[in-house]
């Protein structure tokens, strides 16, 4: 039987309010050791207050021909973007 | 002996602890079985040496002949050292170097617990800063000796043998004398037995997850923590950690 | 570095020509710095070099843990011990980060590990060399990790996109290494005449082994083209030795030691120093396997393996059984 530990992939949420951000990979027999190992590798520096984890095999991922139909349709949806609105100066910060 | 001097030996006996013992995980540097156990290895060791230099340094303060923690590691002979056997003992293989350190984990995480409380304003802050890692020692350690018990035929074999070898060596944490019954009295730490069923109740849950069976035996080795009889291990570990310093003495590095 | 005289697995650079349509969009995204990710398409002979050039990178820390981490034991204070403990330990890390990139390739850790171990994968060739005294751990910081940060900040624009990303992290993890190592180095050059004998002694010896790490020069190296064309490669090796040799001079200097190379010179007219040619046939030697540790650091490394065969898979049987209980209460 192939003994390799499986690989997890890391994500990290820093001190200040943002979202898990993935960091990078481990190897890891399980979910308990992968966040452990997650901890001694990846927060070394201080890095982080929470920690996810998920086996490396469980991620689905948009496939790289896939990139037309599925982001740029929202390239002409300026209109989300807060610049698109023109609001004179004398209004103030908006 | 004095109430300082008391103090002082109680000290030594922490920071000898943790600066022997910080030694011995950091021979695995570069060797260990995975680069996940190796970094975290480090992790174990670097927080040992930052614990010995806070019990160290005071322990230099209260003995007040104007040393460092550096002093204090560096420059006393075998016979000044107050750490329990247990921690000098020769690294063995991984799993027991695991367990060894889960079961000094384990005797450290009931201890700060009482710490923390101590009447000494600077024993009850370095407790308090030692107890968080401590706590994920004990966590991780634990789980590693769980793991490598109840894991392959080989690894439950290798980690009983090491509980075997081991487990003569645990009592001398509870064991007594001037020392203790004076830092008790003086409410800066716990009577060592004290600690005993807690420490007990852990170890006896963590060994049966583990599917490790504890020695029948009674006996116990000592000698370290009162300087009495050190094996022959601690003189070589210091050799070599102390050879820059003895060799050259005086310098800065 | 610690990658080094990476043969490309092809020969030469393919002709725009002679580039099918995919080939041809793939060096067009890659001309215009776009980072090639795993998923995307990409020439078999670009996912091999990088595979061996990430590996041998990887394997580099992790062999580069063994010089540095023989001193661990007799560092001379807590806090240098505590230093060279977190720095060797970076090095461990950063093998895990890279092992993880080349993983992204469809390689295994464990596969590349074997390769290692058969002799069939390198590593930096700095990392055959012996550390005799306490100086040398200074030394390996400042200069073996000054002239490994000259490359890595190159390598951060290569083109592959989880090793552009393992090199800012790395990267950003380095910076403390070079400059632990210089600090060490003036205690040593400022400390007394036997410290100061240690430094020179350090100094001497590692020099040429550090310009070497950047690899035989580019006319004499085979290699180059198809991979600077790729972005796996970013700078020559002469622009980088070059570039490691400019800010180091200075440093010695400031050290107040003998300079390890009589013909060092500042030469106006290039804006650059002059230096000698180091002996190439001992890098050639030392890459065959007959450095001066060559056998034991591998040996070491096969030792820490295989020792810990049992460990691995005695955590990774229970991992299963554990899995299979929970299973079976659900």
């Amino acid at each position: 039987m192939k003994n390799e530990w499986p690989l997890w992939e890391i994500f990290i949420r820093g001190q200040h309010g943002l979202a898990h951000r993935h960091v990078g990979s481990l190897h890891a027999p399980d979910a308990e050791m992968a966040i452990k190992n997650a901890r001694d590798v990846y927060t070394r520096r201080n890095e982080g207050v929470s920690i996810w984890v998920v086996e490396a095999r469980h991620i689905a991922a948009t496939a790289p021909g896939d990139k037309g139909p599925l982001f740029e349709p929202s390239e002409s949806k300026v209109y989300r973007h807060p610049t698109f609105f023109d609001i004179p100066d004398d209004v103030g910060h908006m | 002996m004095t109430d300082q001097n008391h103090l002082l030996q109680f000290l030594l006996r922490q920071g000898d602890n943790a600066l022997i013992l910080s030694h011995r995980v950091s021979e695995w540097c570069g060797h260990s079985p995975i680069l996940e156990e190796d970094i975290a290895l480090a992790n174990t060791a670097l927080d040992l040496i930052g614990q010995t230099q806070m019990w160290l340094g005071y322990a230099a303060e209260v003995q007040a002949e104007g040393k460092s923690a550096d002093d204090l590691a560096f420059l006393r002979d075998a016979w000044d050292f107050r750490n329990i056997l247990l921690v000098e003992l020769p690294n063995g293989d991984f799993g027991r170097t695991l367990l060894r350190q889960f079961l000094f984990d384990a005797h450290q995480s009931v201890l700060m617990g009482r710490l923390i409380k101590s009447s000494d304003d600077t024993v009850a802050a370095i407790a308090a800063k030692a107890s968080k890692e401590v706590a994920y020692h004990v966590e991780r350690s634990a789980d590693t000796v769980v793991g490598l018990g109840d894991g392959t035929a080989e690894s439950h074999e290798r980690m009983q043998a090491a509980l075997d070898y081991l487990w003569p060596y645990v009592g001398e944490m509870f064991t007594s004398d001037d020392t203790d019954t004076a830092m008790a009295i003086a409410g800066i730490a716990p009577e060592p037995s004290t600690l005993r069923d807690e420490f007990h109740a852990l170890v006896t849950r963590v060994l049966t997850d583990a599917t490790l069976t504890i020695p029948g035996g009674r006996f116990s080795h000592k000698g370290g923590r009162t300087g009495e009889m050190h094996t022959e291990h601690l003189g070589h570990l210091l050799a070599t950690m102390q050879w820059l310093q003895r060799a050259y003495p005086g310098c800065e590095w | 570095m610690y990658a080094q005289m990476i043969k490309t697995a092809n020969s030469g650079v393919k002709p725009r020509e002679e580039m099918s349509d995919q080939e041809r969009a793939f060096q067009d995204k890659i001309d215009a710095d776009i980072k090639i990710e795993p998923r995307d398409w990409m020439p078999d002979d670009y996912r091999r070099t990088l595979i061996r050039q990430i590996g041998q990178h990887a394997h580099s820390e992790v062999v580069g843990q063994l010089p540095e981490g023989n001193w661990i034991t007799r560092a001379p204070t807590l806090e240098r011990k505590m230093i060279l403990l977190a720095k060797v330990q970076d090095e461990a890390g950063h093998g895990l980060y890279l092992y993880s990139a080349a993983e992204t390739l469809g390689e295994s850790r464990d596969e590349l590990v074997r390769l290692l171990h058969e002799g069939r994968m390198k590593y930096s060739s700095i990392f055959n060399y012996p550390t005799l005294n306490w100086a040398d751990i200074g030394a390996v910081g400042w200069l073996v990790d000054g002239a490994a940060i000259v490359n890595q900040v190159a390598l951060q624009r290569t083109s592959y996109g989880p090793y552009s990303r393992a090199m800012v992290r790395i990267c950003k993890e380095e910076s403390f290494h070079a400059r632990q190592g210089y600090h060490a180095m003036m205690k040593m050059a400022f400390g007394s005449p036997a410290q100061k004998k240690m430094a020179q002694d350090a100094l001497n010896r590692l020099w040429f082994p550090s310009i070497m790490m950047f690899g035989p020069s580019d006319s004499e190296s085979t290699h180059s083209e198809q991979s600077m064309a790729w972005k796996i490669k970013v700078k020559s090796n002469d622009e980088l030795r070059q570039q490691y040799i400019d800010q180091t001079v200075p440093q010695i200097e400031y050290l107040g030691l003998d300079l390890p190379d009589p013909g060092l010179k500042w030469n106006a007219e290039r804006g650059h120093y002059d230096f000698s040619e180091p002996d190439w046939s001992e890098l050639f030697d030392v890459i065959k396997g007959n450095g001066p540790c060559n056998t034991d650091r591998m040996n070491a490394r096969v030792k820490a393996w295989d020792d810990g065969q049992w460990v691995r898979d005695g955590l990774m049987a229970h991992a299963r059984k554990k899995a299979a209980r929970q299973h079976a209460a659900e």
